[in-house]
């Protein structure tokens, strides 16, 4: 027996230590840990690397910072000014887009529809990864003490990144969704069909369950579908990259996530989504003739000239033909109270040439000029000059216009 | 100096002997935990470093220099399952356990017959045993475990080709921790 043992001690050695970790393996696929619980040896291991990988981090930042904030200032003033630039374009954006979100709002809210908001969100730096290929998860440096929860959505401003697995005091893992494990209610925009992203092995993303015959094209955005329960709806996941027929009738999309995974530094974790309808308060009264006028086409400027000169000149409130709840308005007069004529005083609605007001709608027109950073102003009425009928009178306000223009100037980037 | 040596078993060297060497115990401790944290810090930084497998080829420096299977086992068990514990929920504890007690053994085993201590070797060692490495993995995570992995042969090559050429250059750097 000694002999044999003797001789075969090596094999037996290396044959219990593998029954041990097989018997092990075995445990935890038969007993996996509960929802939201990690298993004490993790929790051990992470409290022992992280501290580390977060001094490096935080060390490497403080003087990325001070490098960048204070010494390196090169061509700071040149990015400022297309910063400059850019925001005056975005707000230009920002007036169209207000009108187009007022609208949906109403909408939603006669139909009672429940919105997600993304109420609060936590900064987190990516700390550390499993360092394994097969595995993709990510370490970031907030944890329960921060407020982070399992299943809660991480997201960076490009585009989603994954949900967060197991939580620890002071950091926490994320599962990044071109992990194997990973899935997401996802739809593409255009087409509005809905689907799965799930990751793969070898970290590439594809969206299943969409139908052969559905005309998917390269490029089409991808975004959450909500349909996940930790995701809310409509925030971007990615482009798709290929389409090819797949098994079963579906399609096999792969998708290029919008966030770089692999780059990642800073992510926002989500860590409060609120369901409420659509807050209408700040919309004022909705009447019928408000939803009435943002159906109608709009007023010529020449008709708009033609009405204000007629009541600047007869006094009479003299109604637009082509608007016939909404005469010309008068300048001065409040938003509303100018949409009727005064049968008490006429002479009090009078319009100045020139002037402008919103006909009938509970909010003006935006009338106000902005000015770029070269000094030339560009109109913002012109920025959406089909919905809303607006009776500025601009010398070219009868040409059109894009709705969207560049000031003048503005380095295009 | 605490070098032992061991009669020669094979006949694959040319030497009647060969070397076994030994490692101070901060060595010991510190060397594994420094190559399974670059290997989970660095690919926030470089996103082709999870290709390189470094705590694979510290188990089989330290069993190709102990050259005591037993060592090699309990050594691969130990630095593989230090690298489970930081994965994710698609690895449970023991999947580079298994791998890497198998990669200690096989290294020690190897390294008891060939003489291990110069590039050629060294990079056709790193090169093979990688190959089983990745090939053990896949037949513990796909045999037992039924995971979704992917075989890819030219992944694998072009991995154990990145390995090996790393490999070389950590074996010359871990041999200043070499006892002789």
């Amino acid at each position: 027996m000694d002999t044999f043992l003797g001789r075969y001690k090596n094999l037996i050695v290396l044959a219990a230590i593998l029954f041990a970790q097989i018997i092990a393996l075995a445990m935890q696929v038969r007993r996996p840990t509960a929802e939201g619980e990690t298993r004490l040896i993790r929790v051990w291991a992470t409290a022992a690397v992280t501290p580390f990988e977060e001094a490096i981090v935080h060390t490497q930042k403080w003087a990325h910072d001070k490098w960048n904030g204070y010494i390196y200032l090169r061509h700071v003033d040149q990015e400022n000014q297309q910063l400059r630039a850019e925001i005056d374009r975005m707000k230009l954006e920002q007036a169209r887009l207000n009108e187009d979100a007022t609208m949906a709002r109403r909408i939603q809210t006669l139909l009672a529809f429940k919105e997600q908001y993304v109420e609060s969100t936590v900064a987190a730096q990516v700390i550390g990864t499993s360092g394994s290929e097969q595995s993709r998860v990510l370490y970031i440096d907030k944890g329960s003490s921060d407020g982070i929860k399992a299943d809660m959505a991480v997201i960076t401003p490009t585009g989603i990144v994954g949900k967060i697995v197991q939580v620890f005091p002071g950091s926490s893992q994320v599962l990044p969704i071109n992990d194997q494990l990973s899935g997401v209610g996802a739809a593409l925009k255009a087409l509005r069909l809905q689907g799965i992203l799930k990751g793969a092995a070898n970290g590439t993303t594809t969206l299943q369950y969409i139908m052969s015959d559905e005309p998917v094209k390269l490029g089409e955005e991808v975004i959450t579908s909500g349909g996940d329960r930790i995701f809310p709806k409509g925030l971007p996941i990615g482009t798709v990259a290929s389409v090819e027929p797949g098994k079963d009738l579906f399609l096999n999309i792969r998708v290029i996530p919008s966030a770089r995974l692999d780059r990642l530094e800073e992510v926002l974790v989500v860590t409060k989504i609120q369901e409420k309808l659509p807050d209408a308060t700040d919309l004022g009264p909705i009447r019928a003739s408000d939803i009435l006028s943002e159906r109608l086409p709009g007023v010529p400027a020449t008709q708009a000239v033609d009405a204000a000169g007629n009541a600047a000149g007869t006094a009479s409130g003299a109604t637009n033909p082509a608007q016939p709840n909404g005469p010309a308005g008068a300048a001065g007069a409040k938003p509303g109270a100018a949409t009727t004529p005064n049968p008490v005083n006429p002479a009090a609605s009078s319009a100045k040439p020139g002037a402008a007001a919103a006909p009938n709608t509970t909010k003006p027109a935006p009338t106000q000029t902005t000015k770029p950073a070269n000094g030339s102003t560009t109109d913002a009425t012109t920025t959406k000059p089909v919905r809303k009928p607006s009776l500025t009178v601009t010398p070219d306000a009868s040409k059109p216009k894009p709705a969207i223009p560049p000031p003048a100037g503005a380095n295009p980037q | 100096m605490s070098t032992r040596s061991m009669p020669f078993r094979g006949s694959f060297t040319s030497r009647e002997q060969v070397s076994v060497y030994e490692f101070s115990w901060l060595a010991t401790i510190l060397i594994p935990l420094v190559a399974i944290f670059i290997q989970a810090f660095l690919p926030t930084k470089i996103r082709w470093l999870p290709i390189i497998d470094l705590p694979m080829m510290v188990v089989i420096f330290f069993a190709v220099a102990r050259r005591n299977p037993i060592s090699g086992c309990v050594t691969g068990a130990i630095i593989g399952l230090m690298q489970d514990v930081l994965g994710g929920p698609a690895h449970p504890i023991g999947m580079y356990g298994i791998t890497d007690t198998i990669i200690g053994y096989l290294a020690s085993s190897l390294g008891v017959k060939i003489d291990i201590d110069n590039p050629g070797s060294r990079f056709l060692i790193v090169y093979g045993f990688f190959v089983i490495h990745q090939a053990l993995y896949y037949g513990v995570g796909h045999g037992l475990l039924r995971q979704a992995l992917q075989w890819s042969w030219s992944h694998v090559a072009i991995s154990a080709l990145a390995n090996a050429v790393v490999g070389v250059l950590v074996f010359n750097l871990l041999d200043r921790f070499k006892q002789r």
